[in-house]
């Protein structure tokens, strides 16, 4: 059984032509396609008496717990590996007798079949997210459950991904991680999302994957199946039914670009042959190969929460190493930054993670979590220890979250004292950039954070879609206090890294440049694009452009000063 | 009925995957199973019910078995308790 819907996207003809919708944009290329419609969320039931017999109620109910369950199954079948044992899991709570009791009572009492399943769900949600830690995170999945036995009863498309036998521009309000699990790329020509800004899931994804995407785009909630739209990622355009000629010329600079990325190999420097180190942000063994594969000149930013997630405690010394080692060989002969655990916010972790704080982003996240269980960063940086005696690569540690000179400091004679010889800070809160100089005292490499710096900066949370439009990294305030950190790196002559999204923007990595940065690290697949722009700006010309940037009023504003003052390209 | 009273062993008590896999083990079984902790009393083949009890390392808690071999069943599912599951 499977729960995709197989829909035909046939083409429309609407009176839309030329319109323009505006959003994000996330990497340059543009695609042109028909539009599926993700399905919009089902509505919560709402509590009307039932016009059936209460056991008729209660087999509708039964029925469609039986078949969300078997859903679930057999879509972990497809998917396999951490999906698989998730979403058996899931099954798991639709099977529930508990929740059958709860739904079986209300049915007696007179409530419709979805009404019941919502209410039990709701109820057992509550329970679990006051537990809080990790049974806290699965609450949502309860939500999920019942959305699709919900969706079953009323005849609705699953909540998810459709699938269609053509290839499509996926309208979404924004992915979540559990449906970018199963989505089949090969089909995706391009994602629009309502919501969601530069950091959301789906923008991730998509750069991840080097899919165009625009996302933020609300007036995209109007798009409907099967009409034709431009998806032009480097402008943040969807054009609604375009006309040819526009069509051609998207064609040609999509073209354009990827002859300009075949081209461009070797390592990054600039056009006056000032070197750029272009490494990699990796999460796990597979992004380990695949940028190694795309010709990353080693790992800029290795994230090992990935590793620890879902766990009630942390892996043993010897489980780390052994996956530690796997990463490491990768690259002989190359730098590998590892970034210690980062917990907290919108990562938890149940054995570092204080539940019920009430702003986990001002939390104790990140370097704070850690001092607090200091066990969990010593095993950590004694197994990074370990497997980097046994491997070629060029082994580097830094902390998350470090907001004062003296947590560098703290953990900079830590990783010493426990056999790692360079260990630094990431910079991700404003005291840090603005102490930089401070810092670099106490750090033997700083690494800029660019996505918690800008949420730290502009005051918006990275995640909410309403505050989207303040997360753009072009932001002048940001590029300041990156310059804050360039100027004292230079003096220091303490390297400084940029490993947030920012650098995979292939004009904001050569302003980055321009403001002291020493390499840039970015999903693998950025990598060619931004060689390719790299190689066209002198490192006077970076800084040029960097001061145009950090005097702007705006973000847009300083986006747009560099743009008219690089000559454009076809 | 088959019955005992036990500490569980588990370092981070019955969550997440100890737990489910303990449900598992109940549904497998085929016998009726209570598990009691405090006041409260929960069918152990119910993941939700279980979780909800939210058992912590060294919780004393109250197995009953009903049914077919219960006192075998009641048997390998305390051993399952009895172990830590998170070493």
């Amino acid at each position: 059984m499977s729960d995709v819907e197989i829909r035909d996207v046939g083409t429309r003809n609407l009176d839309t032509h030329g319109d323009v919708i505006h959003g994000v944009g996330i990497g340059r290329a543009t695609t042109v396609g028909p539009v599926l419609r993700m399905p919009e969320p089902v509505a919560d039931p709402v509590d009307k008496p039932s016009t059936l017999r209460p056991e008729q109620e209660l087999s509708r109910a039964s029925e469609a717990l039986l078949v969300t369950a078997a859903q679930l199954r057999s879509r972990g079948e497809v998917a396999g590996g951490t999906a698989a044992e998730v979403l058996a899991a899931l099954a798991m709570m639709a099977e529930d007798p508990a929740l059958a009791a709860d739904v079986r009572h209300r049915t007696e009492d007179g409530a419709t079949a979805e009404y019941a399943i919502h209410a039990a769900m709701t109820t057992f949600r509550e329970m679990l997210a006051a537990l809080g830690g990790y049974l806290g995170e699965r609450a949502a999945d309860l939500d999920d459950v019942a959305r699709r036995a919900i969706a079953h009863l009323q005849g609705l498309p699953n909540p998810g991904v459709p699938k269609s036998a053509t290839p499509f521009v996926l309208v979404a309000r924004d992915l979540a991680p559990a449906d970018t699990a199963t989505l089949d790329l090969d089909f995706v020509l391009a994602l629009v999302t309502t919501d969601g800004g530069p950091t959301s899931h789906t923008a991730i994804l998509a750069r991840e994957k080097g899919i165009t995407a625009v996302v933020g785009a609300a007036e995209a909630a109007s798009l409907v199946d099967g009409e034709i739209v431009l998806v032009d990622a480097e402008n943040g355009t969807v054009e609604r039914d375009p006309a040819q000629e526009r069509i051609d010329l998207a064609l040609q600079r999509t073209a354009t670009l990827e002859a300009i990325r075949a081209q461009s190999s070797g390592p990054g420097r600039l056009a006056d042959g000032h070197a750029v180190p272009l490494l990699a942000n990796i999460g796990s063994i597979d992004s380990a190969r695949e940028a190694a594969a795309r010709g990353a000149e080693g790992v800029g930013l290795f994230r090992t929460e990935v590793l620890f997630l879902g766990a009630d405690k942390a892996p043993s010394v010897e489980e780390q190493a052994a996956t530690y080692r796997e990463v490491f060989e990768q690259f002989p002969g190359q730098k590998v930054v590892v970034r210690v655990l980062d917990a907290g916010a919108d990562k938890p972790l149940a054995f570092l993670t204080d539940a019920g704080e009430e702003n986990p982003a001002l939390g104790r996240r990140g370097l704070r979590a850690l001092a607090a269980h200091e066990h969990v960063l010593r095993d950590q940086l004694t197994a990074l220890a370990i497997a980097a005696a046994d491997s070629d690569a060029l082994v580097q540690v830094m902390a998350p979250m470090v907001s004062t000179p003296a947590e560098a400091r703290y953990f900079r004679d830590l990783a010493h004292e426990l056999g790692i010889a360079v260990a630094g800070v990431m910079v991700e809160v404003p005291s840090c950039a603005i102490l930089a100089d401070h810092v670099a005292l106490n750090a033997d490499f700083m690494s800029v954070g660019t996505n918690d710096l800008t949420q730290y900066t502009l005051a918006a949370d990275r995640l909410l879609g309403t505050v989207a439009g303040f997360q753009n990294p072009w932001n002048p305030a940001v590029l300041r206090l990156i310059a804050a950190v360039g100027t004292a790196g230079a003096e220091h002559d303490v390297p400084v890294g940029i490993c947030g999204e920012a650098a995979a923007d292939p004009l904001l990595a050569v302003v980055l440049i321009g403001l002291g940065a020493t390499s840039l690290s970015m999903s693998s697949s950025a990598i060619a694009e931004v060689r390719a722009e790299l190689a066209q700006h002198t490192l006077d010309d970076a800084r040029t452009l960097a001061a145009l940037a950090v005097s702007a009023e705006s973000a847009e504003a300083a986006h747009q000063a560099v743009l008219d003052a690089t000559t454009i390209r076809p | 009925m088959a019955e005992r009273t036990l500490a569980v062993a588990s370092a981070h008590g019955l969550h997440a995957r100890p737990a489910a896999l303990f449900v598992k083990a109940v549904t497998d079984s085929g016998c009726a199973v209570e598990l009691v902790k405090g006041e409260r009393t929960i069918n152990a083949a119910s993941i939700l019910g279980v979780v909800s009890l939210g058992i912590e390392h060294d919780d004393e808690v109250i197995l009953r078995v009903q049914g077919e071999e219960a006192d075998a069943v009641l048997e390998s599912l305390a051993a399952f308790l009895e172990k830590d599951h998170d070493a």
